[in-house]
C-alpha cells in the first residue's frame, strides 16, 4: 500500500489518505471512528458500509458554491485539498446537544409528533421551527455552483450495469457478437469485488484481468464508464446514467463536474451484485459495528484494518473471508458468531460459535468495546473494538422493478430475485443468485436495536406501528420513516420485512414489499438540469430585428419565449412616458412597430375558402382578392380562443394571422383540423411565423409614408397590394390595431433590416407594445390573454354580429348549451373614470365597496391624447349595463376608481379615421 | 379510541409505549351499509368523517382496494392554499382552508397543517397583473392575499434568483400566508382514525369489481370479498375515477395522466415558504424532515402506470434551479408519480351522477390534496340530504354539457391543460 | 420513456410527441350538438387498451392513431393518419 500523501481536512482537522482511498476509508486509517450523528436521536455514528449504501457517515464536503451535503463518505475518493464537515451536530461532532434527544427517546416512538403539537396552526408553526432545524442532515447550500454540469445522449445495443465478473463477461460477450456496449461502474476502479476478495480469474490476477477485459471492449467499440451510477430505468431500455467527472466539491479542469446521459439500449444486463444486510442487535448502530464484506474491503482493498479485537457475527459462510482477511493483517478475531447449528466454517481455526447471535453492543461515541452474545442459550460478553456482522444478502433489484420487473423469492437465500421482466432487461451474477444465508430476527433491547439507521427506525418503532394498525409494507414505512432517508432503506428493509414476517408467522412475500423508485442513488439536481441553467433555462426566441432593436438600447418584455421592445425610452424617460410619447405620435402623426413575431399562415388550394370558414367564425368566401377582414377562430366549445387576420392574396391564396402568444397552439389545431375534420378538401397550409417579417406603420400619416416608400397609391382600409420597400417584394396591407390609418408590411424575414430602415427613413416614431397597449385599449380591441380569455363566446365579446350566419365554423354545434344564454355571463365593456382616478389593471368590478365582484378589468390605459383613465373588461351581463357606475377596486393595491360602463370602443368608433 | 397527547406519549415512556391500540378496526364487510364509499383515499376517508361525525350517518364503510392513503393523498406535493381566481374555486378552496385550521385538534391527529404562505411568484409586468388580479379576486371575498414587492419577496425567500440576468426575473409575488403545507399521509390516518371511532367500516384489500343495478338506480356494489348492498354509491377515487364509473355504464370528462413528483436530501432549512410561479409549471417547498419537495407538469398522455417519465422530471427541476440555482449541488432523493383524474377545465367534479343512488367525487387534477377536508365536508353534507351542496354545485358533472366549465385557465376542453 | 415507431420516421422518443385526444372524441364537422357534446367531454378513460391520435409535433409533424395499452404502455399498432400521411 502506498503512503499517504494526499492532504483533507475533516471538521478542520489535517489529514493524509493514501491514494485510491475513499473518505471512509482514510478516516479508519486515520482512527476516526465517530464520522456523523443519525437524523433523530442524534446518536453518535461511524462507518457502517463501504459503498453507496451508507446510512451514517454522511459530510458535508466542498466549500462556497461546491459545497455537497450528505455525501457518503464511503463513496467519496480523497483528492487533495478535500474538505470534509460533518454535520447535523452543534456545536460539535464529539460534543453535539442534540444527543440529548437520546434521553427523551422513550418518549419519542415513531410517528410520536402525530399524537402531540395540537393547538391552532401558529403553535404548530412555532414547534415546526425547532423540528426543522433539528431535522435536515446537512447545511442548506446558499452560494451558485460555479460547474458545469454536461449532458450526453447515446444510443447502444447493450448497457451493462456493473462491473464485477458477470458484468465485465456480459459486456465481452456482446461486443464479441459484433454489439455496441457500454459498461457502466459507479466506483472508480473497475470490479471492486476482486479488489476485496483478490483472486485469479482465467489465470490472470482478479483485478489485472478486470482491466484486460475493459480493454478488449473498449477494443471492440465498447465504452467503459467508472464512477458512473445507473440511476433510472424507464420504458423501452431508457436509461439515465450520471457519471462523476470529478469527485463531490473537487474543482473540474474544465468546467464540468459531472456529466450525466440518456441511454436508449437494446437490452439492458443488470450485473449491480449484492447489498450486504447488518444484523439487528442492541446498539448495532455504533461506531466500530461494521458490515462484514466492508470490513474486508477495508483491509483487502484500501490497506486499513479498522479494528484489533474482532468479533465477527454472520448468518452464513461469507464473513469467514471477513475473519481470514483480519488475521491475515494482524488484527485478533476474537470470536465467530455463526447463528446456524452447524456452520460449514468449524475447522476454520477461529473460536466459532454455533447457534450463536449479537444482543448488545456496549461502548459509546468512540466506538464499541464489547459485546454480549447470545450463544445457544447463554450469555458471554466478548471485548472488541470492532464487529463485523453479517446478516446476509439483498440482490440490487432496483433497476429491475424500475423496469416493471417481478420479484421472486429465493428461500436458501432469504432474499428477492428478479423474476420475470418487462422490456429487455436481464439481471446476470450474484444479484440474480446471491449466496445462501439464514435470517436471525432481531436481539437485544428492540427500541436500542436500529433497522434503519439513518431515520433511527428501531424494532420497536416497527412493533408500535404494527400495534398500532399500520400494516401494509407502505404504511409502515410511512409512519415509522423507515427506508425515507438517503439511503433509501438499502440496507433496512429487508431486516424491517424479517420481522414482521416473524411476528405474524408470515414468509417474507406476504409481509411485502416496497417498491424502489427511482433514482438508485441520489442524483445531483445539477446533473439533471443539465445546461438549461440560469439563462439557459428556457429557450429565448429573438425576432429577425432583435439586433436592430437592441442598438435603440429598448426595455424589452419577455412576451412568451419571445424578446420584444416594449418601449423605446428617449434620455430619462420612463416607460410610461415613453410609450405615452410613442402613442401620441402614432395619433398625431407616424409610427412604426414591429410586429414580426404575429403567427401568420398560408392557405392555398381550391377549398381554401371551405377550409378557412370552417377555421374561423366569420365569412370568408365573400372576400374578394386582395381584400382581408378581422376574424375569431372557436373551440369546440364554442368559446373564441384566438383572433387576428385573413387576406385573400388570391383566388385561392390566403393568409391567416393570428396571436403571437397562440402560434404554437394555432399551428397544431389547424394541423389538426385539416388533418381530421378537413381530410377530404383540397387545401394545404404553411406555417410562415418566422419566414416573413411584419411591421406596423400607424398614424394619419402613414399612408403618405406608404405611397412615398412603395411609389404607388395605398391600399384602401383592409386591402392588401404587392409592392416593392427598398426594393424588396412585400405585401403591404391596409389594417389597423391602433384605430390610426395604419399598415402592416409582410416581407421576406432575411431583409428585416432593409424595410425597417427604408421606414424609419420617412420620419416613423418606433414604437412599442408599451405604446400599441395604450393604442389598442383606447381603441378597444382584444388582445388574446386577458380579453378572449378563453371563458367567452363570440357574441359575448361583442362580436356577434361578425359571426357566419351561415354556420359550418368549428364550435357551431356545441353553442345551444343552455348556460350560455344565462344573462349573467360575462360580457366585454368599456369603462371610464368618472372622478378623475386611474382605473387600475386586473381590478375587481364592485358596485360598491365590500360588495361581490361583477368583473374586472382586463386592460386599463388613457385616452392618448386628451388624457383620462379608460379601460375594458368583463363584467356580468355588461352589454345591457352602459351608462351604469361602478367601482374598480383593488384591495390588493389599495386603490379604487369610480367608473363608467361604456361601449369599449372609446376612440374614434365610427372608424373615421381608416380613411384617407 | 385513545386520546393522543404529550402525555400520554409520556406515559408512554414508561410503559414502552405499550398503551396505544390500533387506529382503527379491521372488520369483515357486512352485507349492507347506508352509504359505501369506493377509495381510501384522503378524499373518500374524509367523506366518511364528516358523514358520521357532522350528520350522524355511521353505518358507512371505506371501500379500498389497497391499503388506505396509498394513492394520491399519499403521492402529492402536500400544499394547501385557495388562491383561485375563478369565485367557485376560491370559495370552495377557502371553505377548504378553513377546515384544515382546526383539523388536527378536530381530529385528534396532528396533520401538521404548517400555514407558513404560498407564495406565488411574478416575473414580469403582466404576471405582476395577473396576480394582483388573483389577489383582487380573492381579497373581495375576505380571502387573505398580499402582493409583494420585488424587495419584500427577497426577504421572505433569500434563496430565489434575485438577479437581474436571471431567465425568470422576479418582479414580485402574490402570497396567501395562510396557506402552507401538511404531512399528507397523515390527513388520510387521522380521518380514518376519526371515522373509524364513529363506527365506520375502513375495508382495506377490497376491489369493487362491479356495479349492483336495479333499473337506473345503484343497489350495491360487488367486490373481492362479496357483494355488498348500498343506499347510496359514493365514488371517491380520483386517478380511477372513469375506471369505476365505467362500472355504472358512464363516461366522464376525464383522462387519468401521470403526475410527478420529486423530493431531494434533506438540508437544514432553505425553502420557508411554498414557492410558486405565475409563468412556470414548477411548486417547490421543503419538508419538515429538510427534503425540498418538486412538482411539475403531469406527463401529459393517458396512463395508469403511477410511473412518470424522465424528461417531465428534469423539465421540472430545470425550472426550479433557474429559481433556486443553489439546488443544484443538492441530490433528488426519489422521484415519485400520482395518477390524476385530469379533467376538461381542470376543476373537480362533484355531485350527483346520471345513476340514482350513485354520486361521484373526483376530476381532482393537480388539486385534490388541499381539497381534502373541504371535499370531504361538502360531499358529505351531499349525501346526507341528497342533493349537492351550495359550494360544490358549480362543480357539477353535467356542467360540460350545460356549457358552464369553471375553467381558471381559460384553456379547455381538453384534459391537457398546458 | 417509451419507444413510438413514428410511420414515417421509424423508432423516435416519446418526448417528440404529442399527445392530443382519443380517437372517438374527434368531433364531425356535421355532429349533431348531442353527439358532438358526448364526444367532446365522455371519455371511456379505460384502465386498458385505448384508441388515440398522437402526433410527431417536435420531429416530422405527421399524425397518428396508435392503440395502445394505458397501464403497461404496450404499443399493438400505429397507423398513419390524415391527407398528409405518407402512403
Amino acid at each position: 500500500m502506498n503512503a499517504a500523501t494526499i492532504n483533507f481536512t475533516f471538521d478542520g482537522k489535517a489529514l493524509r489518505a493514501r491514494p485510491g482511498q475513499t473518505l471512509a476509508a482514510a478516516l479508519l486509517d486515520n482512527g476516526t471512528k465517530l464520522v456523523g450523528r443519525s437524523f433523530k436521536y442524534h446518536r453518535p455514528r461511524g462507518i457502517l458500509s463501504a459503498g453507496v449504501e451508507e446510512p451514517n457517515a454522511l459530510v458535508t464536503v466542498g466549500t462556497g458554491g461546491r459545497t455537497e451535503p450528505n455525501t457518503r463518505a464511503t463513496d467519496l475518493f480523497v483528492y487533495e485539498g478535500l474538505v470534509a464537515t460533518s454535520q447535523n451536530r452543534w456545536p460539535s461532532l464529539s460534543s453535539d446537544l442534540g444527543s440529548a434527544l437520546q434521553l427523551v427517546a422513550k418518549a419519542l416512538p415513531a410517528g410520536f409528533y402525530y399524537k402531540t403539537f395540537f393547538g391552532p396552526p401558529k403553535l404548530w408553526l412555532f414547534y415546526e421551527k425547532f423540528i426543522r432545524r433539528a431535522a435536515g442532515l446537512g447545511p442548506a447550500p446558499t452560494e451558485i455552483d460555479p460547474d458545469r454540469y454536461a449532458t450526453r445522449a447515446a444510443f447502444c445495443d447493450v448497457l451493462v450495469v456493473g462491473s464485477g465478473p458477470a458484468g465485465l463477461i456480459a459486456a465481452r460477450d456482446a461486443v464479441h457478437a459484433g454489439k455496441k456496449v457500454i459498461l457502466v461502474e459507479q466506483d472508480a476502479k473497475l470490479a471492486p469485488s476482486l479488489l476485496r476478495d483478490p483472486h485469479e480469474i482465467e489465470s490472470k490476477p482478479g483485478a489485472a484481468w478486470a482491466e484486460d477485459v475493459a480493454a478488449e471492449i473498449r477494443a471492440n467499440g465498447g465504452k467503459v464508464l467508472t464512477r458512473t451510477s445507473a440511476s433510472g430505468l424507464w420504458d423501452d431500455q431508457f436509461i439515465c446514467l450520471s457519471e462523476k467527472l470529478v469527485e463531490p466539491g473537487q474543482v473540474p479542469a474544465n468546467g464540468f463536474t459531472q456529466r450525466y446521459w440518456h441511454v436508449r439500449a437494446g437490452e439492458v444486463v443488470l450485473a449491480t451484485g449484492v447489498i450486504e444486510r447488518p444484523l439487528t442487535f442492541a446498539n448495532n448502530d455504533r461506531p466500530g459495528v461494521m458490515l462484514s464484506q466492508a470490513v474486508r474491503t477495508y483491509v483487502n482493498r484500501f490497506g486499513v484494518v479498522p479494528g484489533q479485537r474482532v468479533v465477527v457475527a454472520t448468518t452464513g459462510d461469507d464473513a469467514y473471508l471477513t475473519a481470514q482477511a483480519l488475521r491475515d493483517a494482524g488484527a485478533e478475531v476474537v470470536a465467530v458468531l455463526d447463528s446456524r447449528a452447524a456452520p460449514a466454517g468449524q475447522d476454520s481455526g477461529f473460536a466459532v460459535f454455533n447457534s450463536a447471535v449479537p444482543v448488545t453492543a456496549k461502548g459509546g461515541k468512540n466506538g464499541v468495546t464489547a459485546l454480549v452474545a447470545n450463544l445457544g442459550g447463554t450469555e458471554r460478553t466478548f471485548a472488541c473494538d470492532l464487529i463485523a456482522m453479517s446478516g446476509g444478502f439483498t440482490p440490487l433489484v432496483h433497476l429491475h422493478m424500475q423496469a416493471g420487473g417481478k420479484l421472486d423469492w429465493d428461500e436458501a437465500a432469504q432474499a428477492f430475485v428478479p423474476g420475470a421482466s418487462r422490456w429487455n432487461v436481464r439481471t446476470v451474477g450474484l444479484a440474480a443468485e446471491p449466496a445462501p444465508a439464514e435470517t436471525v430476527g432481531a436481539t437485544g433491547v428492540a427500541k436500542q436495536a436500529f433497522v434503519d439507521f439513518q431515520n433511527d427506525v428501531t424494532v420497536a418503532d416497527l412493533d408500535l406501528a404494527w400495534r398500532e394498525g399500520y400494516r401494509s409494507v407502505e404504511h409502515l414505512k410511512r409512519y415509522t420513516t423507515l427506508g425515507m432517508a438517503t439511503d433509501q432503506g438499502k440496507t433496512g428493509n429487508m431486516a424491517a420485512l424479517d420481522r414482521i414476517a416473524r411476528r405474524e408467522g408470515m414468509t417474507v412475500p406476504e409481509a411485502g414489499l416496497t417498491t424502489f423508485r427511482p433514482p438508485h442513488t441520489p442524483v445531483s439536481m445539477g446533473a439533471l438540469a443539465g445546461l438549461a441553467t440560469g439563462e439557459h433555462a428556457q429557450p429565448t426566441r429573438r425576432p429577425a430585428l432583435y439586433d436592430l432593436h437592441a442598438a435603440k438600447d429598448p426595455i424589452w418584455l419577455n412576451a412568451g419565449y419571445w424578446k420584444r421592445p416594449r418601449a423605446y425610452p428617449v434620455g430619462a424617460e420612463t416607460l410610461a412616458q415613453a410609450g405615452l410619447r410613442e402613442a401620441r405620435a402614432v395619433r398625431s402623426s407616424v409610427g412604426m412597430c414591429d410586429v414580426s413575431t404575429l403567427a401568420k399562415f398560408e392557405v392555398q388550394g381550391p377549398d381554401a375558402v371551405q377550409y378557412l370558414e370552417r377555421v374561423c367564425q366569420t365569412s370568408v368566401g365573400k372576400l374578394a382578392v386582395g381584400r382581408g377582414r378581422y376574424t375569431f377562430m372557436a373551440r369546440e366549445d364554442s368559446l373564441v380562443f384566438d383572433d387576428g387576420t385573413v387576406w385573400r392574396l388570391e383566388e385561392n391564396r390566403f393568409l391567416l394571422t393570428s396571436s403571437t402568444g397562440g402560434a404554437s397552439r394555432m399551428a397544431t389545431w389547424l394541423s389538426y383540423v385539416r388533418n381530421h375534420l378537413c381530410a377530404d378538401l383540397k387545401v394545404s397550409l404553411v406555417c410562415v411565423q418566422e419566414h416573413y417579417a411584419a411591421i406596423a406603420v400607424a398614424g394619419p400619416k402613414s399612408s403618405a409614408v406608404m405611397a412615398k416608400l412603395t411609389g404607388a397609391e395605398s391600399p384602401r382600409h383592409m386591402s392588401v397590394v404587392d409592392a416593392r420597400i427598398a426594393g424588396i417584394p412585400a405585401w403591404v396591407m391596409a389594417a389597423s390595431f391602433s384605430g390610426e390609418r395604419a399598415f402592416e408590411v409582410h416581407f421576406d424575414a432575411a431583409h428585416a433590416e432593409a424595410v425597417w430602415n427604408a421606414i424609419e427613413a420617412e420620419g416613423c416614431t418606433p414604437y412599442g407594445l408599451e405604446a400599441m397597449e395604450l393604442l389598442r385599449i383606447e381603441k378597444g380591441h382584444m388582445v388574446v390573454g386577458p380579453d378572449i380569455d378563453g371563458r367567452l363566446t363570440a357574441e359575448e365579446l361583442g362580436l356577434g354580429k361578425m359571426v357566419n350566419k351561415a354556420g359550418g365554423w368549428i364550435g357551431a354545434s356545441t353553442l345551444h348549451r343552455p348556460a350560455f344564454v344565462d344573462p349573467l355571463r360575462k360580457q366585454f365593456v368599456g369603462l371610464e373614470a368618472i372622478d378623475g382616478g386611474s382605473i387600475p389593471e386586473g381590478s375587481m368590478l364592485v358596485r360598491w365597496i365590500g360588495g361581490e365582484a361583477e368583473g374586472h378589468v382586463t386592460g386599463s390605459g388613457l385616452r392618448v391624447l386628451e388624457g383620462g383613465s379608460i379601460a375594458i373588461g368583463h363584467l356580468k351581463g355588461g352589454h345591457k349595463r352602459h351608462g351604469e357606475e361602478l367601482y374598480a377596486y383593488s384591495p390588493t393595491r389599495k386603490q379604487k376608481a369610480k367608473v363608467r360602463v361604456t361601449s369599449p370602443h372609446c376612440y374614434d368608433p365610427a372608424g373615421e379615421r381608416y380613411r384617407d | 379510541m385513545s386520546k393522543y397527547s404529550a402525555l400520554s406519549l409520556l406515559r408512554g415512556a414508561f410503559n414502552g409505549q405499550s398503551h396505544w391500540q390500533p387506529a382503527w378496526r379491521d372488520p369483515e364487510p357486512k352485507t349492507s351499509y347506508d352509504v359505501v364509499i369506493i377509495g381510501g383515499g384522503g378524499h373518500g376517508l374524509a367523506t366518511a368523517y364528516y358523514l358520521a361525525k357532522v350528520h350522524g350517518i355511521t353505518n358507512v364503510a371505506v371501500i379500498e382496494k389497497g391499503y388506505i392513503g396509498g394513492g394520491n393523498v399519499g403521492r402529492n406535493t402536500t400544499i394547501v392554499r385557495s388562491n383561485y381566481r375563478l369565485e367557485p374555486l376560491s370559495r370552495f378552496y377557502e371553505f377548504s382552508l378553513k377546515l384544515w385550521e382546526g383539523l388536527s385538534d378536530d381530529l385528534n391527529y396532528n396533520v401538521m397543517f404548517s400555514p407558513r404562505g404560498a407564495l406565488t411568484l411574478g416575473h414580469s409586468d403582466a404576471d405582476m397583473i395577473q396576480l394582483a388580479q388573483k389577489g383582487d379576486a380573492m381579497a373581495v371575498q375576505g380571502i387573505d392575499a398580499e402582493l409583494l414587492t420585488r424587495d419584500q419577496v427577497m426577504k421572505i425567500e433569500p434563496c430565489l434568483d434575485f438577479s437581474r440576468q436571471a431567465r425568470f426575473p422576479i418582479e414580485g409575488a402574490m402570497i396567501q400566508w395562510r396557506g402552507g403545507t401538511a404531512r399528507h399521509d397523515a390527513v388520510a390516518w387521522g380521518f380514518a382514525r376519526g371515522a373509524d371511532s364513529y363506527g365506520v367500516d375502513i375495508i382495506q384489500k377490497c376491489e369493487v369489481t362491479g356495479m349492483v343495478m336495479g333499473g337506473n338506480r345503484v343497489v350495491g356494489v360487488e367486490t373481492s370479498r362479496g357483494r355488498i348492498n348500498a343506499g347510496t354509491v359514493a365514488i371517491c377515487a380520483a386517478g380511477h375515477s372513469g375506471h369505476v364509473a365505467a362500472m355504472a355504464g358512464l363516461k366522464l370528462p376525464v383522462e387519468s395522466q401521470t403526475l410527478q413528483a420529486m423530493v431531494t436530501e434533506g438540508v437544514k432549512p432553505m425553502v420557508q415558504t411554498v414557492v410558486m410561479t405565475q409563468s412556470l409549471h414548477c411548486y417547490i417547498s421543503q419538508s419538515d424532515k429538510g427534503g425540498i419537495v418538486f412538482g411539475g407538469d403531469p406527463d401529459n398522455w393517458p396512463s395508469y402506470a403511477q410511473r412518470g417519465q424522465p424528461v417531465t422530471m428534469e423539465l421540472a427541476v430545470q425550472q426550479g434551479l433557474a429559481l433556486i440555482p443553489a439546488l443544484s449541488r443538492l441530490r433528488m432523493l426519489r422521484c415519485w408519480a400520482g395518477v390524476t383524474d385530469m379533467s376538461f377545465d381542470g376543476s373537480p367534479i362533484i355531485g350527483t351522477t346520471p345513476r340514482d343512488g350513485l354520486w361521484i367525487n373526483g376530476g381532482w387534477c393537480y388539486g385534490g390534496f388541499k381539497a381534502t377536508p373541504g371535499s370531504g365536508y361538502l360531499f358529505a353534507h351531499s349525501l346526507a340530504h341528497q342533493r349537492p351542496h351550495a359550494i360544490v354545485e358549480p362543480f357539477s358533472l353535467d356542467r360540460f354539457e350545460r356549457g358552464s366549465p369553471v375553467d381558471e385557465n381559460g384553456t379547455g376542453p381538453f384534459p391537457n391543460h398546458r | 420513456m417509451k419507444l413510438i415507431p413514428c410511420p414515417h420516421c421509424g423508432n423516435r422518443a416519446q418526448a417528440e410527441f404529442v399527445y392530443e385526444r382519443t380517437a372517438d372524441s374527434v368531433v364531425p364537422l356535421d355532429a349533431e350538438p348531442d353527439a358532438a357534446v358526448a364526444a367532446l367531454f365522455a371519455r371511456a378513460n379505460p384502465r386498458g387498451v385505448e384508441e388515440e391520435i398522437w402526433r410527431h409535433t417536435y420531429g416530422c409533424g405527421s399524425w397518428m392513431l396508435i392503440r395502445r395499452d394505458r397501464v403497461s404502455h404496450a404499443i399493438e399498432w400505429v397507423k398513419p393518419l390524415g391527407p398528409e400521411a405518407l402512403p
